[in-house]
């Protein structure tokens, strides 16, 4: 596991120098993390990377997991998608059913660190344990699209929100008029795990074989599960609309999705978009296939998110931190990834995905600026480092009304 | 007074600050221009700051640098080309208070809306409305201190772009004049007038940080050699 001295060469010294300066303010303090899964999905991969930095810099971490059983997972998945305005049928049981698991859950984890940072609605319920004089700070942090949320899902859990001190959004049109504090944290890549780290060309050139990709013509990729959400089938759309006039390859990765009864279904939609065409690649790879993904990225002429909603979206600070020139469209977290002309383009509907795709393969030149502003603003505002000062910062101002907030010398 | 050298020791070091931004979501949005010139009118100065300073520690690296957040948001949601301009035009050196610039910006739109009342029809739709964001700002002590100009030079080539942006932009807001804190310390403390004016002159707008730092090296090595004093080469 990367300590923070690894990141200098990419972040600079100064920046780590001022990490450390934050966190001698916080040594010693004890931080709960808790979330729903210690392995798969962005929140687990942020916290593996998240917790050692912290402790690094001399707080005192623990990550608990809440447990749950096969129906809470798919209460928490319904509520998920109904978080993401998604139209779900939550029927009373199911509500029933997530405040019981909450409270055997609470039987087991004893919550009485300095900071308690719950993460998505999972272990909300886990703030019920919450007495008054506690000096325990709660906080909840948010990593879903809820601005425009399932009213049913949203007015249950708003109590239990209500409960903490803070919450935490990744984007400011994710936030709630609500009396709490709430703080806007952009999520973060890594750039030294697997699916961002420098490839050798050797590396890729293998990779690349391995899939079956010839590297003949210029390639799009999208990479994302195959939901509808994603829209593979605008993407493929869009492609057909660049091949009438510019020779290039179509590449969609994405994982199985087994979860999601749709995938199959929006998986065997794109396949029957994309039969009879040998420039249209759908790969279908296993999780964890990271150093692929990262090698797809790196390759791409250009890289596309076309979502219908996203989270944050953070295969776009992917393709952006291996200076690929990004099409996306203006949704969820995307548009603070990517300026409009300045580190990429945003979108809004296929025949506008189609005009900037051929805008980039055109203009070589416009295509590489773009990719390199955009490795620069991922840089500042998108890695692991970035996203460790602003916790820290969070921690170190949690309850302070005043704009300015000067720290003593330490 | 004995005539200013390299060498001469500041009886008050500089001490180098850096800053930081926590940013906090006040739940207010705008999707027309009148709705976002009464916002304006009634915003925390921590949003005037956010929208019109943080924007260029976000994307100063950019090339081209995109104008503010409001210009930004006027020109590629609204449409507004003409409007998108003057609010880019807003020089915010100027203001070395946030209620002037909020000002120059409630009246820049409004002069606007009376000379081109079409514009009031525009709207951004659902996702894209202008979200205020508020600005914390935090402060904190670097290990960094100059008592001479050799160790300035040879600090300011260390920090990070954090606390330069600290001393050259937050500072008039601070002083409540145009220049910066290095300015200050080489004039008050050093007795370096010349050189003082100079990097007072420097416009930040017009440079990445990166750049800024570079100038204002420069001008300072410059300075030591005009003394004939050995620049400490920064680390």
């Amino acid at each position: 596991m990367p300590s923070l001295v690894d990141y200098a060469p990419i972040v600079g010294d100064s920046t780590i120098e001022e990490l450390r300066g934050l966190g001698k303010r916080m040594a010693g303090q004890r931080v709960a993390m808790v979330n729903s899964t210690r392995v798969g999905g962005g929140v687990a991969e942020i916290l593996d990377r998240m917790v050692p930095l912290l402790e690094e810099l001399g707080l005192r971490v623990r990550w608990e997991v809440v447990e749950g059983s096969e129906p809470f997972y798919r209460v928490t998945k319904a509520f998920h998608n109904a978080l993401h305005g998604k139209q779900e049928a939550i029927a009373p049981e199911m509500f029933q059913l997530f405040l019981d698991v909450g409270r055997q859950n609470a039987e087991r984890l004893v919550l009485d660190d300095d900071i308690v940072f719950i993460h998505d609605p999972q272990p909300i319920t886990l703030v019920e344990q919450r007495r008054p004089g506690q000096t325990s700070r709660w906080i909840w942090r948010c990593h879903v699209d809820v601005s425009r949320p399932h009213q049913g899902v949203w007015k249950f859990l708003q109590p239990f929100i209500l409960k903490f001190d803070a919450a935490v959004y990744s984007s400011s049109a994710f936030a709630q008029q609500m009396p709490m504090e709430q703080v806007l944290i952009a999520p973060s890549i890594d750039p030294l795990s697997d699916k961002n780290r420098d490839l050798a060309p050797e590396e890729i050139d293998a990779i690349l074989k391995r899939l079956g990709i010839p590297r003949d013509r210029p390639i799009i990729t999208q990479v994302s599960r195959f939901d509808y959400l994603k829209d593979p089938l605008g993407v493929i759309e869009a492609f057909r609309r660049v091949r009438k006039s510019i020779k290039c390859r179509l590449v969609l990765a994405g994982g199985p999705a087994s979860d999601d009864p749709e995938g199959e279904e929006v998986l065997n939609r794109a396949r029957e978009a994309a039969k009879g065409n040998p420039d249209i690649h759908l790969l279908m790879l296993p999780p964890n296939s990271n150093i692929e993904i990262n090698a797809l990225q790196r390759t791409s002429a250009v890289v596309v998110q076309k979502s219908i909603r996203e989270g944050f979206g953070l295969t776009v600070s992917e393709a952006l931190w291996k200076a690929r020139p990004v099409v996306a469209s203006a949704v969820g977290g995307i548009p603070l990834q990517v300026k409009h002309r300045y580190s990429g383009l945003l979108v809004h509907s296929v025949e506008g995905a189609a005009y900037a795709i051929k805008q980039l393969l055109s203009n070589p030149d416009y295509a590489k600026r773009l990719g390199e502003n955009g490795r620069e603003h991922v840089r500042q505002n998108f890695l692991l480092t970035r996203h460790l000062r602003d916790y820290l910062l969070m921690f170190l101002t949690l309850g302070v009304a005043e704009e300015m907030v000067y720290l003593n010398g330490h | 007074m004995t005539q200013p050298s390299a060498l001469v020791e500041a009886k008050t070091p500089f001490r180098f600050y850096t800053s930081f931004v926590l940013q906090k979501a006040t739940g207010l949005r705008a999707a027309t221009l009148p709705q976002l010139v009464a916002l304006l009118r009634k915003v925390p100065d921590g949003c005037i700051y956010y929208h019109t300073h943080y924007f260029l520690l976000t994307h100063h690296y950019l090339t081209p640098e995109p104008p503010n957040d409001f210009a930004y948001w006027v020109t590629g949601v609204l449409g507004e080309e003409r409007l998108g301009e003057l609010l880019a035009g807003i020089d915010i050196m100027e203001h070395s208070a946030l209620q002037s610039l909020r000002e120059a910006l409630v009246g820049t739109i409004e002069d606007y809306l009376s000379s081109t009342p079409t514009a009031t029809l525009r709207f951004a739709s659902e996702g894209e409305e202008f979200f205020f964001v508020k600005s914390v700002r935090i402060v904190m002590p670097t290990s960094h201190e100059a008592s001479t100009l050799v160790e300035f030079a040879e600090a300011l080539s260390r920090v990070s772009i954090h606390s330069l942006y600290f001393h050259v932009f937050d500072a008039r807001l601070r002083v409540g004049r145009p220049t910066n804190d290095f300015a200050i310390w080489l004039d008050e403390h050093l007795g370096l007038k010349d050189l003082a004016e100079h990097v007072a002159n420097l416009d930040p707008y017009a440079h990445t940080l990166e750049t800024l730092r570079s100038l204002v090296l420069s001008l300072v090595k410059q300075e030591l050699d005009r003394q004939g004093t050995t620049h400490a080469k920064p680390g």
